[in-house]
């Protein structure tokens, strides 16, 4: 649990192709998840590397490990909770809102009263009941989860604006502040950092090792099978929307510790960035296969990327650029090492 | 004499007359400028007193940062203070089509004055120059239209100039330091006023041959963006002097980050000039020391000027006969010293 985050990178491969065989046989489904994994772990160590050769003192130094952590944190909290939406066969758009509107709605005046607490608690809840209405909507109003969530991404921006009246809320509650501090590290890790590696493990060992995460890919799979087979689906979607939610709000409070405050354009394109990261990991935008430790190795990418370039003072448009064809080489590469595979 | 109601159609009605009619009305009057024959020195000027009245039409961007709900706020409160304007206030948005299709409506509704803050000016130049072919005269703040005929008067704030005094002013507070380092954390790139104030910045940078600028990124203007921009920078630079921010919404953040990092090696200048920004500068505990200003108060200089076009009179204290045909406000640079004067104007 002290490095949970590398730790889930090195030891995930072996135990979760077991679950992964479910679905097909255990052999196949076993190298199709090594070979996913093993190509994004080779995208990393050439960045790595990259970074090594291109910034030798600055990107190596554990402040910059820590950094690149710490600016994964807030996203892969978010990617996690998408990964079983779109391991579903769903997708969230509303996870960038859900962000913003949690993270202003705790920290408005009122619930900054209360301290610490009433805003972790405003952030959880805000997420879990934006979360609640997405679920209502998709399981039992039958809507598709693109509509759904697309009509959330606009109201809960809306209301988030509306809250704010545009101003950011600056968070004066000292024991939330610490948190992100620099001295508030813990055996050297950020707290943000632990926080992000605990819903990953979480997430890791609900979607591979419960009933709810067979249920969740079985949904993916094929409704109608996972219905037949006596799985309620639409209460299985409820909790899954659900979950998501609750993952935004964690992240929306953990968004307030980084940057002491909440803003109506928090979380801007976290959608994007959190099915990207989901997808190049190797979760299927179809559903029926989903990998909680693709899912956080596709966010290191990103975060380790966005690091190099600033490091070498690229300019935004490159760095844009480079991403893109950074999607496009990982998944590619994906591809032409699963081939033969259908 | 055109103590007018305000609403009511034929008080404005007669109202349009008595200013039309002129000298036949105000002359009975002593405080109003006796303007049969005038003098250069006696235009017909705007005044806090009551005249014709005045429907202005605002039409803005989405407010979803500080700097532009402090731009709606000053024009409403500024409207509210004169008796004779009614303030038609349209819905911001970003979406271009959307900002169109809102002023367009403003044009039927036949507002006298239009005050027009663009989400992109260049998009918005030909629903400017519908309005002024309908006879609708506009006040075009701060993103400009692409061409003249769209607009009146211009009014707006100088992005080179920001970049132009931060940069002296980090140049006044580096001399005779031999090497010095200046880092540029910069607004949305894809907009050209963030390239406006990094060129102003540069050019400012190149009277100090002293002084180098090592790294640039940009940032979104918002503070989760400054907050993780910043940090980056800090960890590519070990060491630097100055830095300049181009926003104090995402100063926020870039604060935040500095002190996480537990930098204080270097001074920092900010930009537009939020509240925040300046309580930081007056309290003077952290790197933050000076802030560029770009006023949001001209809004409510929008407004005078829109009530003053729609009244047909000039400006206070000038010659002319009409208001100028364009506005540029000063990018006042906000230390300690001065920031007791400026405080009053700091947006949240």
């Amino acid at each position: 649990m002290t490095q949970p985050a590398t730790a889930a990178q090195n030891e995930a491969p072996t135990p979760a192709a077991k679950s992964a065989g479910e679905q097909e046989s255990s052999r196949r489904a076993g190298l199709r998840w090594d070979v996913r994994t093993l190509s994004l772990l080779a995208v990393l160590a050439v960045l790595v590397a990259v970074g090594g050769i291109t910034a030798p003192n600055e990107f190596l130094a554990t402040s910059n490990l820590q950094l690149i952590l710490t600016q994964a944190s807030v996203i892969g909290v978010v990617t996690v909770g998408m990964t079983f939406v779109i391991t579903s066969g769903g997708i969230d758009l509303s996870v960038g809102a859900i962000v913003a509107l949690a993270s202003v709605w705790a920290t408005t005046v009122a619930t900054q009263e209360f301290g610490f607490a009433g805003i972790a608690f405003t952030a959880v809840i805000v997420g879990v009941g934006c979360g609640l209405v997405n679920g209502l909507l998709i399981a039992y109003g039958r809507m598709v989860p693109f509509i759904a969530t697309l009509a959330m991404l606009a109201s809960a921006r809306g209301l988030a604006l509306q809250i704010t009246d545009g101003s950011t809320q600056i968070v004066s509650v000292a024991s939330v502040l610490d948190l992100g501090a620099r001295d508030a590290y813990i055996l050297g890790i950020p707290p943000l950092v632990l926080i992000f590696a605990a819903v990953t493990v979480v997430g890791w060992l609900v979607l591979n090792r419960t009933t709810f995460g067979r249920r969740t890919v079985a949904v993916g799979g094929n409704a109608e099978a996972a219905r037949l087979a006596g799985i309620d689906v639409r209460r299985q979607r409820l909790y899954l929307y659900l979950l998501s939610g609750l993952c935004c709000g964690i992240a929306a409070f953990m968004l307030i510790v980084l940057a002491g405050s909440g803003q109506n354009t928090n979380g801007n394109l976290y959608e994007l960035d959190a099915i990207a990261a989901a997808i190049i990991g190797g979760t299927l935008l179809s559903g029926g296969r989903g990998t909680i430790v693709g899912s956080v190795l596709g966010v290191l990418v990103f975060t380790t990327i966005t690091n190099i370039f600033a490091l070498n003072n690229l300019e935004t448009a490159v760095q844009q650029i480079a991403k893109g064809a950074i999607i496009v080489a990982a998944v590619l590469v994906q591809r032409r090492s699963l081939h033969g595979d259908g | 004499m055109a103590r007018t109601p305000a609403t009511s159609r034929r008080a404005l009605l007669f109202g349009t007359a008595a200013v039309s009619a002129g000298a036949l009305l105000t002359a009975c009057t002593s405080n109003e400028p006796k303007n049969q024959e005038p003098a250069a020195d006696s235009a017909p000027v705007a005044d806090d007193k009551p005249g014709k009245a005045v429907t202005i039409g605002f039409a803005g961007p989405q407010a979803d940062h500080g700097w532009l709900n402090a731009i709606n706020d000053n024009a409403k409160s500024r409207a509210k203070k004169y008796s004779d304007v009614t303030l038609e206030i349209t819905e911001g948005s970003n979406d271009t089509a959307q900002q169109i299709g809102q002023i367009q409506t403003l044009i039927n509704k036949k507002v006298d004055v239009l005050v027009i803050l663009p989400a992109d000016g260049k998009a918005l130049t030909q629903v400017g120059l519908q309005a002024m072919r309908a006879g609708i005269p506009v006040v075009n703040l701060d993103r400009v239209f692409a061409s003249p005929q769209a607009y009146r008067c211009w009014i707006g704030g100088d992005n080179y100039g920001m970049g132009l005094n931060a940069g002296h002013y980090i140049g006044e507070q580096l001399k005779g330091k031999k090497n010095a380092k200046v880092v540029e954390l910069a607004g949305l790139d894809n907009l050209e006023l963030t390239q406006q104030r990094t060129k102003g910045f540069d050019d400012a940078l190149k009277n100090y041959p002293n002084i180098r600028k090592v790294a640039r990124q940009a940032a979104d203007f918002t503070v989760e963006s400054g907050q993780a921009k910043m940090a980056q920078l800090l960890q590519a630079q070990s060491s630097f002097d100055a830095l300049w921010n181009h926003d104090d919404d995402q100063g926020v953040g870039a604060l935040r980050a500095i002190d996480q990092a537990g930098r204080d090696d270097f001074l920092m200048v900010g930009g537009a000039g939020a509240k925040s920004a300046m309580d930081a500068i007056k309290a003077g505990n952290s790197v933050l020391k000076a802030t560029v200003l770009y006023p949001p108060t001209m809004a409510a200089s929008a407004i005078d000027l829109a009530r003053a076009l729609g009244q047909g009179k000039g400006v206070g204290g000038l010659a002319e006969f009409e208001i100028p045909s364009s506005l540029t406000l000063y990018s006042a640079v906000v230390t300690k010293d001065n920031v007791d004067q400026y405080l009053p104007t700091g947006f949240i």
